[in-house]
């Protein structure tokens, strides 16, 4: 390094890039929303080559490539495959404030799991295996948290 | 396949906070490297840069380093992902015919960054990233579910954390090095469970760079003991929801190992490798992928990890270099571990070479929970 | 040696200034599909994926990773490569590169935006050195304003010869289907279109549109079994020798030059304007359309205006340019350059429609972005 670095405070320029986003939600999703936020209802779409049932609908089959053409309608209940307990904060990205517990949870009547959030339990109490039930926010504007969270089935 | 060497390497030291520009971090180990091969930037043909304009906070960011890479007036091109898959388009563009020495630079200041808000946009921002997800808590999904299935054990897992933060130890370009025992990992700080923190890689910056050289221009330019060949790699993607995969299916890094270890003709990966650096950003990675990788069997890695197996003077060392848990430039990190298994090929690993190491694996990952994958196999 | 390489299928969505049935992952699938068809391919046949955009626009974060659903990329091999403008042909060069390499035969590129889902311009605008030039000089306008003002100065070109270039690849589109922007207009209508940044006006300058495009690269011998008249790879250069702007040449346009003059060698082109039978070039303003020729090495600096006005790069002239209607019509950012090189493919693979030019069997496709950086590739009916 020369010399004359030495006599030299680096700076830092802070910076920030903010451009606002808007994200088509195309046919596929749109048909899931609308049908979450007006019917309180939860679909699923499977594909009519392998039968593999999607929840949050697929626009193309993972497996054959096809549309997954067919829609099913699901009961609303699941198992926990998996959970997680959020212990640190992140204001700016989470619906919740921590300790809040994430699970995947295998919906009853499709073949994929969903992410949302496990609520009305003691986080240290959720297991895997354990049978949840979706609960539908009061006011629902066409998006996942449509689904406030799931509570174990009682 | 052709032959293709890799005949210089570099990569700073790793740290934090790093004071150096981009471009100044390219500047360097592009440099380095051709020090290290003996040759100078006339000799390189084209460059490949891995960079992103979500870490870098800059659209076009590969706009940032093309000078300092020495491109001027030569081809270049970026990759965004991890520098396994930026070496990867290195190769195939030195097979291609059209070039004979490669250049592949890959720069990360994550630490200059918010890694929780970059990562929460790499999920879909029609479904899951309203839920908050980010690279830990989807981490700790992955990590609960390969316990789950297999029936492991927390304690387990910190094993990797003690294992390759001690390796560290012997490496003086990590970040973390450190003497600790499992009780340390146990008691650390839960971030999200079964993840503490000492179960989680540190956002680290630093830069590295190989170059890459078609056989008979390697054979011109540099002594033979410069050149490690690349004997197999292979890439692969599996569905991208975590609801869509099992997250304790290794499936499509089998299918990226399995390619490489044709073309490189292994049969026996734990027999036949001397070494392998696999991509722990959290401490279950390691067991997990090494299952994937056919090196363990399904839900036996960890009872290998717990006899020493992948130990610095076990049968099969596995990150000797402390791993991407004791430093973890993003993006730069697969690229990183190729310069180490190169060193390591040399001999010139220094105190943390693998005695006689002929055979070694690096292993990279895109996406959340290692959606896709980048399995390299080089040799002496 | 490398493998010799031919594209075999193309494919693009119907480009529109906002595609509000469409998200990005259907858009991509749309391309895709249609680029599988006119292959005669199944995504069974797809042996490695590559696919870019710019990641500003969309605010989404590892592309190839969200998008394998619409790629048909589950447990393929897939990377994402970008470098801004030239993402789409970077896209084209790293399929051709990944066949020649011998290591996939049949390869999928796709480029893709959508451009209605962020502030282009305050997305772009970020591109620029934050400590030195992102404050005053960014954009895209600012510097191509700058590079055709110092130009009409240095040789006398006017607004008018660019506003011909403007009606002309306007006028083209009308025989393109998939183009965003299908409007007859005159070299007037361009004159009197409101001043953007003197002296490029509103009628002068791309779009930015909703679209997706994927072309399928095969090797030789693939490409022979698979499709009647492949577009076979002749040469692929890119020269990005600037990250400043104001490092850069304003009376010519250095790196087209460069990049241009190396692919000729490689393709033993030795008079550019008469051996091309058709060019795709990325023209974001119609005023490159102008300065742009004397770097292509079609006349000497200074005297593309003659040119222009001469009509040789009209549909009847000597060498059609952008009979797409090209950049000015259609700019999905990420697949504007693939789209250049999938329109070329068409041309030699005589699947252009109404946009045909006749026997086209060598074609000159170029990209452009970055801190005026260029890519060039060319493609030819026969075997290079």
């Amino acid at each position: 390094m020369s010399d004359w670095k030495k006599s030299i405070t680096p700076m830092v320029f802070p910076g920030k890039i903010a451009v606002p986003y808007t994200w088509t939600v195309g046919s596929t999703l749109s048909k899931f929303y609308c049908e979450l936020r007006d019917n309180g209802k939860i679909w699923a779409n499977k594909c009519p080559a392998c039968k593999t049932v999607f929840v949050p609908p697929k626009v193309k089959c993972i497996h054959c490539y096809r549309d997954p053409s067919i829609w099913v309608e699901l009961p609303g209940t699941g198992t926990v495959e998996s959970y997680t307990i959020v212990r640190y904060e992140e204001p700016m990205l989470h619906p919740r404030k921590a300790p809040f517990v994430y699970g995947l949870i295998k919906m009853d009547g499709a073949d994929t799991c969903m992410v949302h959030i496990i609520d009305e339990i003691e986080p240290e109490k959720v297991k895997v295996g354990m049978r949840v039930e979706a609960v539908l926010s009061e006011n629902r504007e066409g998006n996942i948290l449509d689904i406030s969270h799931f509570r174990p089935v009682k | 396949m052709e032959r293709v060497a890799i005949i210089g390497v570099s990569q700073t030291k790793y740290t934090q906070n790093n004071p150096l520009t981009f471009a100044e971090l390219v500047y360097q180990v592009t440099t380095e490297a051709l020090e290290d091969a003996g040759i100078t930037i006339q000799d390189i043909d084209n460059v490949v840069s891995v960079s992103s304009d979500f870490w870098d906070g800059r659209t076009i960011s590969s706009m940032a380093i093309s000078d300092a890479s020495g491109a001027y007036g030569k081809d270049i091109t970026t990759v965004e992902g991890d520098g396994t898959f930026g070496a990867l388009y290195g190769l195939m563009r030195t097979l291609s015919g059209s070039f004979n020495t490669t250049l592949v630079v890959a720069h990360h200041k994550g630490t200059e960054s918010n890694m929780k808000g970059i990562t929460n946009t790499a999920f879909d921002p029609l479904v899951e990233r309203r839920l908050g997800l980010d690279a830990i808590s989807s981490a700790a999904l992955q990590a609960r579910r390969y316990m789950t299935k297999y029936g492991l054990k927390e304690e387990q897992f910190a094993l990797v954390s003690v294992k390759n933060h001690g390796n560290a130890m012997r490496n003086p370009l990590a970040l973390f090095p450190m003497e600790i025992t499992v009780e340390d990992v146990m008691n650390s700080r839960k971030i999200a469970d079964p993840l503490k923190l000492l179960d989680c890689s540190p956002v680290t910056d630093g830069a590295a760079a190989i170059i890459l050289a078609t056989e008979h221009v390697a054979k011109k330019l540099v002594p033979p003991k410069k050149c490690v060949w690349v004997k197999g790699v292979g890439h692969c993607s599996d569905a991208f929801r975590l609801g869509d995969r099992d997250l304790a299916d290794t499936r499509a890094l089998t299918a990226a190992a399995k390619r490489a270890y044709s073309l490189a003709g292994i049969q026996d990966p734990c027999r036949e490798l001397d070494l392998a650096e696999v991509y722990d950003a959290f401490s279950y990675m390691e067991p997990l992928w090494l299952e994937g990788l056919g090196i363990a069997p399904e839900g036996m890695a960890c009872e290998y990890l717990e006899r020493g197996k992948f130990d610095f003077h076990g049968q099969l060392p596995v990150n000797p270099s402390g791993g991407r848990i004791s430093t973890h430039p993003v993006q730069v990190a697969g690229l990183s571990e190729l310069v180490e298994c190169a060193l390591q090929l040399r001999g010139e690993a220094g105190d943390r070479q693998v005695e006689g190491a002929r055979t070694a694996l690096a292993h990279g990952i895109n996406g959340m929970c290692g959606q896709a994958h980048c399995v390299w196999i080089l040799g002496k | 040696m490398g493998k010799r390489v031919g594209i075999i299928g193309v494919g693009q969505t119907h480009h529109a200034s906002q595609r509000l049935d469409a998200s990005g992952v259907e858009l991509i699938a749309e391309a895709v599909t249609r680029a599988l068809d006119d292959a005669e391919l199944t995504v069974k046949d797809i042996d490695a994926v590559v696919i870019g955009n710019m990641d500003h626009f969309e605010n989404i974060n590892y592309v190839d990773m969200w998008a394998v659903d619409g790629l048909g990329a589950v447990m393929k091999p897939v990377f994402k490569v970008t470098t801004g403008g030239t993402t789409g042909t970077t896209i084209a060069a790293c399929a051709f590169y990944t066949v020649a390499s011998g290591l996939f035969d049949v390869v999928l590129a796709v480029g893709w935006e959508k451009n209605s889902e962020s502030d282009t311009q305050a997305a772009v605008a970020t591109c620029a050195n934050p400590v030195l030039e992102r404050d005053f000089f960014a954009g895209a306008i600012g510097p191509l304003a700058t590079e055709y003002s110092m130009y009409m100065k240095a040789y006398g070109a006017t607004e008018e010869d660019a506003a011909i270039v403007a009606a002309r690849e306007r006028n083209n589109a009308l025989n393109n289907p998939y183009a965003h922007v299908r409007q007859a207009v005159t070299v007037e209508d361009v004159l009197k279109s409101p001043m953007l940044s003197y002296p490029i006006k509103f009628l002068d300058m791309c779009p930015r549109s909703d679209g997706a495009c994927a072309v399928i690269f095969a090797v030789e011998e693939k490409a022979k079994k698979l499709c009647p008249k492949p577009a076979w790879v002749h040469a692929s250069v890119v020269r990005h020798d600037y990250t400043h702007f104001g490092d850069l040449e304003w009376t010519f346009m250095p790196t087209l030059e460069r990049a241009s003059a190396e692919a000729y060698k490689l393709a033993g082109i030795t008079n550019p304007l008469k051996e091309f039978d058709v060019a795709e070039l990325y023209l974001p303003a119609s005023t490159c359309g102008v300065k742009w020729m004397d770097s292509l090495w079609f006349c000497e600096h200074g005297e593309a205006p003659k040119l222009v006005r001469k009509g040789v790069f009209d549909m009847d002239g000597e060498l059609p340019v952008n009979p797409s209607g090209g950049v000015i019509c259609t700019n999905p950012i990420g697949a504007t350059g693939l789209i250049r090189v999938g329109e070329a493919a068409w041309q030699i693979m005589g699947r252009a429609g109404a946009r045909q030019v006749e026997n086209a069997r060598l074609a000159l496709v170029t990209g452009f972005g970055g801190c005026s950086w260029s890519d060039v590739m060319i493609l030819g009916a026969d075997l290079p």
